[in-house]
């Protein structure tokens, strides 16, 4: 049996009394559509953070390919190919699109270093970034400044970059946050669309988006995973209805 | 989704890359020092000065224009490669200026490299202290080291052999001045291939956003140690030229005010576009002689009302208030 893409065992983190993560031990198949849902303030950003490398475990491992990153600083865990998106948009402001994608895909080439022959000698990096904004639907903004697009565009932007990395495991943290509802029905394209092999954990808090993505479930509150099951079990299930309540109903 | 992206509209990257290529106005550019050569024949002294300014203002550009790290310590490097330039005819009898340059490159290397670590320790305030810092210490050692730097008195015995054994440097400045404007050019090419590349494409995304780049792959120090160190290695060259040119290393090379003039300098001209450096030292360093005239007694009070005037009105400078003046009257004239 393979390793897991992306596995946790008993992970926690507490700042000062207060448990963010508690005790997560959280298995995800190669290739799998998993999505992490529970309400505000359960951890998920914080869990998020830690399998990124972005905040340190208090206790607690994670395993990337069956390879325990726990140590690992944040780019080298991106270089080993986990990649994510931010939940608040942290793009390079003044540079283009094309630019962004560009310097993602050159980072993941290894030519990021390179100091002599401009960028646009780089005509098989640049070609690269063009087929990955063609595919987010982003060929006629490529050469606008990310600033002045809109902002569910700007969400798209983050998911180019970080497909641009070539990730074996993709981190989507709440992808649809703040985008109109005119224009996440491409959002869910992008996301139906993702490669295969690439295993996805999404974090999200719009309930229809995640029932009609994932594959399985998680659900965490209070810093600790309290279920997890198909979207099929999980959409019927009292504790979901529960958690949710005063959050909307939940669509199948 | 592939079935609908043959009709999707494909992605013009020939504006990315065709972002290299020259374009007239820098061509246009480059021939102001030829002209000042024939218009200003009795002032190469003061156009010797501009030139070796500005390649001390283009090296801060590196390091903050483009890689986003403010500094009020920059003259270490300038004094590190003016002392270095000097103490290679002064004690080791080697007179050739190249050889010079390259001494004074490598010294600033090194102390760009060596201080790259304690400036990278802190962000914000604490880097910018940590420079000032640097600066100071290095001014006080030059000015303690008398015996070794000559104090105050200044360094003497820099006697310069003829660049390439052909050229002698004469008394109307007129080697120095083609010799400065040379060098400059020469490394203005280095750096505006730096500032294109990959890299520096790096360097202008961590300078916008330094916090998303590991989630990129990028290890932010270790490239802003390059740039740091590129930046000091530049500054070390301009240093060289000054006292290759004048023939003499003045303590006052080390000093906090030139460290904060190059800094007004580039905010003038525009940082982090290449040309700002150069246009902003140009601007200041006329603006200075112009009003040294004028008013002898309150020319820094008018220099000092200009450059507010400037920084109010065009915040990110000369260059950056013509591109926008520029984008404008392109808009109106595409209006019908």
């Amino acid at each position: 049996m393979t390793a897991p893409a992306l596995e946790t065992r008993g992970l926690a983190r507490t700042f000062g009394s207060f448990v963010a993560t508690n005790n997560v031990s959280l298995t995800i198949a190669p290739g799998a559509r998993h999505a992490l849902i529970g309400p505000n303030g359960a951890g998920k950003t914080t869990l998020i953070n830690l399998l990124t490398g972005f905040l340190e475990p208090t206790r607690g491992q994670v395993f990337l390919m069956g390879e325990d990153v726990t140590a690992l600083s944040q780019s080298r865990r991106v270089r080993k190919g986990l990649a994510r998106t931010f939940q608040i948009n942290r793009l390079f402001a003044d540079l283009t699109v094309l630019e962004t994608v560009t310097l993602a895909v050159g980072e993941r080439a290894g030519i990021g270093r390179r100091f002599w022959r401009p960028v646009g000698a780089h005509g098989e990096v640049i070609d690269a970034a063009a087929r990955i904004i063609t595919d987010l639907h982003l060929g006629e903004v490529a050469n606008s400044r990310v600033k002045d697009l809109a902002y569910g565009r700007q969400r798209l932007v983050e998911i180019a970059l970080a497909l641009a990395m070539q990730p074996k495991v993709l981190l989507l943290d709440e992808p649809a946050a703040g985008v109109p509802t005119s224009e996440s029905r491409q959002l869910f394209e992008t996301l139906a669309g993702l490669p295969a092999d690439v295993t996805v954990l999404l974090i999200e808090h719009d309930m229809d988006l995640v029932f009609r993505f994932a594959e399985r479930i998680s659900v965490l509150v209070a810093g600790s995973i309290l279920i997890e099951d198909t979207p099929a079990v999980l959409a019927d299930h009292p504790l979901v209805r529960e958690v949710y309540l005063g959050e909307g109903a939940v669509h199948g | 989704m592939t079935d609908l992206s043959a009709s999707l509209p494909a992605v013009d990257t020939g504006p990315l890359k065709r972002a290299a290529r020259w374009r007239p106005a820098e061509f246009g550019f480059w021939l102001l020092p030829v002209a000042g050569w024939f218009l200003f024949p009795d002032d190469l002294a003061l156009l010797t000065q501009i030139a070796i300014t500005a390649l001390f203002a283009l090296s801060l550009d590196i390091v903050l224009g483009y890689a986003g790290m403010i500094t009020l310590g920059h003259a270490a490097f300038f004094g590190l490669g003016a002392y270095a330039a000097g103490m290679m005819p002064a004690y080791l009898g080697i007179g050739d200026p190249l050889l010079g340059l390259l001494a004074a490159a490598l010294v600033a290397g090194l102390g760009g490299f060596g201080t790259s670590f304690l400036v990278l320790r802190g962000t914000g305030l604490t880097r910018l202290m940590v420079t000032v810092g640097i600066g100071m210490m290095l001014y006080e050692a030059a000015n303690k080291a008398s015996g070794f730097t000559g104090g105050v008195d200044g360094l003497p015995g820099v006697d310069m052999a003829p660049v390439l054994g052909l050229f002698e440097f004469d008394l109307y400045g007129q080697t120095a001045y083609i010799y400065a404007v040379v060098v400059l050019f020469g490394m203005f090419l280095i750096a505006r291939r730096i500032v294109m590349s990959p890299f520096g494409l790096s360097l202008k995304a961590i300078h916008q956003n330094d916090t998303r780049m590991p989630a990129l792959g990028v290890s932010v120090n270790s490239r802003l140690r390059v740039a740091w160190t590129l930046g000091a290695v530049f500054a070390g060259v301009a240093g060289a030229l000054l006292t290759q040119t004048t023939q003499f290393v003045a303590l006052d090379v080390l000093g906090f005010s030139r460290s904060a003039e190059v800094l007004l300098i580039l905010i003038l001209g525009g940082a982090g576009r290449l040309y700002g450096a150069l246009v902003g030292t140009i601007a200041f360093l006329l603006l200075h002689h112009v009003l040294a005239g004028l008013d002898p007694e309150y020319w820094q009070l008018w220099i000092g009302l200009i450059l507010i005037g400037v920084v109010l009105f065009a915040r990110d400078g000369i260059l950056g208030g013509l591109a926008r003046l520029g984008a404008r009257l392109h808009l109106r004239r595409a209006r019908p």
